[in-house]
């Protein structure tokens, strides 16, 4: 896309661009935290994430007021439009990954006591998560460059952490079964492996808002074949 | 309109639905004042009952196809247009057209408002005198009905007999509006029509445009983009004398598929 007349309308799409990008990085960080905390427990590293998680909302309100006054003032239309519409979007979708986040942190610290510990192990939920941390990656880096190939990978990749979710679930339910002490500390980590099951979608549906910009189609509900193939033209 | 996610839309089917019967059909047309060319081979369809709007920078020739669309460029000479428009299962451009009719039938409401030194009954009495011999009564009928339909009766019934000059600039475009009505015209032609107007006159005409909609073809010339986007169902973006992309205004303001309107409708012309 070529430059505005207004240079103006340049500078304030840009900074509400880097504004995407910034929020993004933050949310990716307390992410890495709150992993970090599932597989060691640290409480310095729980405080972090629900100070991340103030800082997330924070940025989610400034952009979408600067989207506001952008609506306002210069009327945008078009690929504008659309990338207004979608940063208001992926903003909250953001905004709902910290809230996701801050809760596996909590989770985490509560699973901190020992006794709860017995007989449920954390490997699996450890991985779901780094699954739902690299989508939530690709999918700012889509938005970065714009890339709407890598959005219909975005899409793909979240059948996995669906998967690793069931799996997780298949897992529980046969430890709940056989033992019911456990039932406590694995309906907690059924908390944490849906807030990651969560996150994935939440990201998914950052991938899908980035095609709508690119190719102004509505790609939402489609797989990711069909997206393959939308792009594709 | 009803916007479709690629998971809902079903086979084959067409994206949009652009079908509706022309009022005016432009095929091939070439316009040129003297040696210079100002229209190249526009070819678009006017939709009846429809507001139709043409978009695009000064010089792009859009006040010049509006100006065919009723031969207003007849006016003067060295200007000539070649090509079809068809009207009525007629080519306006032929030689045998009578003028005056065409353009009882093709109204025109131009940029800056243009009230006769003359009483607000007679500016709109005037034109109807010219095609019609109606009774005393019946033309009072006319000048009410027309004030209606332009949204000035309120504000003119008790001042028919007063100077159409002596009105504010809103209400004297709506007084065109009214004169160029009152004739029962096919068509209407705003060349512009708000340009001139302050916000609140031009909302007025607006509004107005999306009522005579119902009765009228509209075709309007706007350097607003946003009120083409507002009023019009079809948008047509010229450039340089030609017909760049002409299609439904939702999808042109949201998704134009061509990289020159886009830019010019983003605001990232020259």
């Amino acid at each position: 896309m070529g430059e505005h007349t207004y240079k103006q309308f340049d500078a304030e799409m840009e900074e509400i661009r880097s504004g995407v990008l910034a929020m993004g990085g933050l949310v990716e960080t307390q992410l890495a935290r709150a992993i970090q905390s599932l597989r060691h427990p640290d409480l310095d590293q729980i405080d972090s994430v629900a100070t991340d998680e103030q800082a997330i909302n924070q940025m989610q309100v400034t952009i979408d007021h600067q989207c506001s006054q952008i609506i306002a003032k210069r009327q945008p239309a078009a690929i504008d439009l659309r990338m207004i519409l979608t940063v208001v979007k992926i903003v909250n979708e953001l905004e709902r990954i910290g809230d996701e986040v801050k809760k596996i942190a909590y989770k985490a610290q509560q699973m901190q006591r020992p006794e709860r510990l017995t007989g449920v192990r954390l490997f699996d939920i450890a991985r779901a998560a780094e699954l739902a941390e690299d989508n939530v990656q690709l999918a700012l880096d889509t938005f970065a460059r714009l890339d709407v190939n890598a959005a219909a990978n975005v899409v793909s990749n979240d059948d996995a952490i669906d998967a690793a979710f069931l799996a997780i679930m298949r897992q529980l339910i046969s430890y709940m079964m056989e033992d019911p002490r456990t039932i406590t500390p694995a309906l907690e980590i059924v908390f944490i492996a849906k807030s990651i099951e969560r996150i994935g979608d939440h990201a998914k549906n950052i991938a899908e808002n980035v095609v709508h910009v690119v190719k102004g189609i509505d790609v939402r509900h489609a797989t990711a074949e069909q997206i393959r193939a939308e792009v594709a033209e | 309109m009803n916007f479709e996610t690629i998971a809902s839309r079903p086979e084959a089917a067409p994206r949009s639905s652009t079908q509706q019967t022309a009022k005016i059909s432009v095929r091939h047309l070439d316009f040129f004042y003297g040696k210079f060319q100002g229209l190249k081979n526009i070819n678009l369809e006017v939709a009846e009952r429809r507001v139709t709007a043409f978009i695009g920078p000064s010089g792009c020739g859009k006040s010049t196809l509006l100006r065919t669309l009723n031969r207003m460029y007849s006016l003067y000479p060295g200007q000539r247009a070649v090509g079809e428009i068809m009207f009525n299962g007629r080519n306006i451009l032929d030689a045998g057209v009578d003028l005056n009719t065409l353009r009882a039938k093709v109204g025109m409401v131009f940029q800056k408002p243009t009230p006769f030194p003359m009483s607000i009954y007679d500016n709109i009495a005037f034109g109807v005198r010219l095609y019609e011999n109606l009774s005393a009564r019946a033309m009072d009928e006319r000048v009410e009905w027309a004030l209606v339909k332009a949204a000035m009766w309120e504000e003119a019934k008790n001042k028919l007999k007063q100077s159409g000059m002596a009105l504010s600039g809103g209400q004297q475009q709506r007084l065109c509006i009214a004169r160029a009505v009152a004739v029962k015209p096919e068509v209407l032609l705003l060349d512009e029509p708000t340009s001139a107007l302050d916000p609140i006159s031009t909302a007025k005409i607006e509004e107005l445009i999306s009522e005579l909609k119902t009765e009228y073809t509209i075709a309007i010339v706007t350097h607003n983009m946003q009120q083409a986007a507002r009023v019009s169902d079809y948008t047509a973006y010229m450039y340089l004398g030609e017909l760049i992309e002409f299609g439904a205004t939702d999808e042109l303001f949201l998704k134009p598929s061509r990289k020159e309107t886009e830019d010019y409708i983003t605001g990232r012309f020259g």
